[in-house]
Formats: structure tokens, C-alpha cells, sequence
């Protein structure tokens, strides 16, 4: 890591360690590529492992708001470093644009499209930056951070959605309230949070008072 | 056998020589008892409908190993897992190549209600694009809880009015 900083001045060590103790390092975007490159062919992280969107929250700098961190391995030796990217500013202004890693680093294929499609960063250099999980016509980003859990009303995928039956042209929000797997707000019993929970004829016969959920 | 005895009867004077029935009793006797299954697995659900076909819980006795990935060739079509919407268009599809008469049935949490996937990607319950036949609770289900899916599948389609519907289509 000693070696980095001296050979590259714009490397700087994170300021907040990782929980689990592996060297993490800032990059500024307009290096990433020289940086990832270098990584691999003269320090022998040769294997891009994992690729992670960020979103720093709505709050944040708008300089500063999406990166990605990288996780690069050793094949021999079995070392990993962590590297972490703010995205440079596109043409528009936003600050969502990352060079892309693809050509160097066949993993990163995949990894930036499911980015660009969940974060709405775009990798310049990519070879097909199209959605990977969500389908072309969707219209958001989902995972940032302003965009809620349930979701957004929507159009359907186009093609197979013409033929579907049961009254279902539109992407509903999902409902957070009820259903089996959610409890009343705060943690107070489930019993309360649960419709169907308030019938406790099952239990009459094992004395009154005694309330088997409580314990949750 | 739960079979109500009246559905069948001897007749003549040798014995056994004809059997007399009902017609319903008759379509839905072999219908009920050949049940190609189409094994739509997306999650997790899935493995447990795997384990079902294995030697410890032999689905075949019950007349349904004959696991289908054919729509054309499948009678019921076994939803176990995670709906998306972008998958939700395909599975409609692959209702509408079965041939009638056709059931669907809906394992586990997801398939039924859309489990704990209350997001923005997750169809909530497969019953809003194909009309399902069974719900199976679990997460996933036990392979029990699939047979106990499947043999109360079985109970329905012996009680359709087969004979009718011969005539009518299934549905109107």
C-alpha cells in the first residue's frame, strides 16, 4: 500500500478503517482506470471480485453522492484491497459517471450494468450498458436513496404483459402494512399489528390470560 | 380408499363383468390420479419440489412424478417461488400454452402473497395474473406441505363437474 501512495500521489488511504481490516483506498475517478490497470498487471491483483454501488444519501454533497467500491484479489498470494470511487460529474452536471473497468476486468462487465441499472451510474467505455435486473423500460433507479421500498406505479415490461389476465396492467406499490410478515410498528406484540392474530379461539383452552406471543 | 362407493358400481349377472359409474366420477378419477405437474421453480420453493420428487417423499404416488417442462404436455402448473414482474409476463405465457384442463398451484409464501417481498420488483401474489387452485403456506413449504397441497388438489378435481365442462370449456 506504501508502494501505491508513492507511486501514485492521488492515492490516499480511507479515512475510516473497515470493519474487517482490509487496506481500503480512495481513488478519484479520473484515474480509476490507470489505477485499476496498474493494480493488476505490476501488484498482481489480477481478479476483480466484487463491484459495490453506493449511494451516500440524499443529504450528501451532490459532488459526492454515488461511488462504487471495488474489491480486487490476488490469485497468488491471496491478497484483497478494497478501493472506493466517487462518480465524476457527467454532461448535465450530475456526478454519475465512472470510467468502466470492463475491457481490463471481464467481472466488471456484469457488475457495472446491475450498477447502472439499481444506482443509475453510467460507465464510459462499457460495451453494452443496458439494465440487467430491471427491465428497459423501467424508469428508476431503484436502489437509491430516495426511491421507496414499495415502489413506484409503473408500466409493465413490455411483450409478455399484453396477455396477462386477473386485472394486472401496472406495477403496483407494494403494501408495508399487514400481510404475514409484518409486525406492528414500534415492536409492541404481533398481535396488534396482525388482523388475523385477534382471533385467539385456538388458544382458549390454554387459560385465560395467558398470551402466547408476548414473548416476541 | 376415501372414494365414495357409490361412484362405482357392478352390474350384471356374473361378477364384475360391467362397471357402471357416473361419467364426472370416471374423467375425474383418471384426471385426478395423473396430474403432470409443470414445475415453475424460481426460488427456493423450488428445492423443496425437487425433494418432493426424490425417494423420501415420491410424489409418484400419488400419479404426479411425471414432472412436465412442457407447457403443452402439464396439467398443473406448480408456482413455487418469487414472482417479479419482469417474470410475471413469462409465467402467464407459460399458463396460457397449457392445454385444459389446467390448475395452478401456488407454493409457499411468495407465490401466494408475495411473502416477504414487499418491494418494488416482486409481484405480490401469483393469483393476480392465473387463477390458482391451491395455496400452500410455508417458507418454503416442507415437501408434506406440498402433498397435502397436492392431495387437496386431487379432492377438488374429483369434485368438478367434468362431464359439463367436456362440453363448455373450463372457466365459462
Amino acid at each position: 500500500m506504501r508502494d501505491l501512495a508513492k507511486r501514485f500521489e492521488w492515492v490516499k488511504p480511507r479515512a475510516v478503517a473497515s470493519a474487517d481490516g482490509l487496506p481500503a483506498l480512495d481513488v478519484p475517478a479520473a484515474h480509476l482506470a490507470v489505477f485499476a490497470v496498474a493494480l493488476r498487471d505490476e501488484w498482481g491483483f489480477d481478479l476483480l471480485t466484487d463491484m459495490a454501488g453506493c449511494d451516500w444519501g440524499v443529504d450528501a454533497d451532490p459532488g459526492s453522492r454515488f461511488g462504487v467500491v471495488y474489491h480486487f484479489a490476488r490469485s497468488n498470494g491471496g491478497a484483497l484491497l478494497r478501493v472506493s470511487c466517487l462518480a465524476g460529474p457527467n454532461e448535465g452536471g450530475d456526478a454519475v459517471v465512472l470510467p468502466s473497468l470492463a475491457k481490463d476486468f471481464a467481472s466488471a462487465d456484469w457488475f457495472e450494468r446491475e450498477i447502472f441499472d439499481l444506482f443509475g451510474v453510467s460507465f464510459e467505455g462499457h460495451p453494452d450498458l443496458r439494465r440487467i435486473l430491471m427491465w428497459e423500460e423501467y424508469e428508476w433507479h431503484p436502489l437509491r436513496k430516495d426511491f421507496p421500498l414499495a415502489g413506484r406505479e409503473a408500466a409493465l415490461p413490455s411483450g409478455d404483459a399484453a396477455s396477462m389476465g386477473g386485472g394486472l396492467d401496472r406495477v403496483a406499490v407494494a403494501p408495508m402494512e399487514g400481510g404475514p410478515f409484518v409486525s406492528a410498528e414500534g415492536g409492541g406484540s404481533p398481535r396488534n399489528g396482525e388482523p388475523r392474530g385477534a382471533d385467539q379461539s385456538w388458544a382458549d383452552d390454554r387459560g385465560a390470560g395467558e398470551n402466547r406471543c408476548d414473548h416476541v | 380408499m376415501s372414494r365414495p362407493s357409490t361412484d362405482f358400481g357392478q352390474a350384471g349377472t356374473d361378477n364384475g363383468e360391467v362397471v357402471v359409474t357416473r361419467l364426472d366420477a370416471a374423467i375425474n378419477w383418471v384426471r385426478a390420479n395423473s396430474v403432470w405437474p409443470m414445475p415453475m421453480g424460481l426460488a427456493c420453493c423450488a428445492i423443496e419440489l425437487m425433494g418432493s420428487g426424490g425417494s423420501r417423499f415420491d410424489i409418484s404416488r400419488f400419479g404426479m412424478e411425471v414432472m412436465r417442462f412442457s407447457p403443452r404436455q402439464a396439467d398443473c402448473m406448480i408456482v413455487a417461488g418469487t414472482v417479479t414482474y419482469k417474470m410475471a409476463g413469462i409465467v402467464r405465457r407459460l399458463y396460457d400454452q397449457m392445454s385444459e384442463p389446467k390448475w395452478v398451484v401456488a407454493m409457499g409464501a411468495c407465490a401466494s402473497s408475495g411473502g416477504l417481498f414487499r418491494t418494488y420488483s416482486t409481484l405480490q401474489g401469483v393469483d393476480r395474473i392465473l387463477p390458482v387452485d391451491v395455496y400452500i403456506a410455508g417458507c418454503p413449504p416442507k415437501p408434506e406441505a406440498l402433498l397435502d397441497g397436492m392431495l387437496l388438489l386431487q379432492e377438488k378435481i374429483r369434485k368438478e363437474p367434468s362431464a359439463k365442462m367436456l362440453f363448455r370449456g373450463r372457466g365459462d
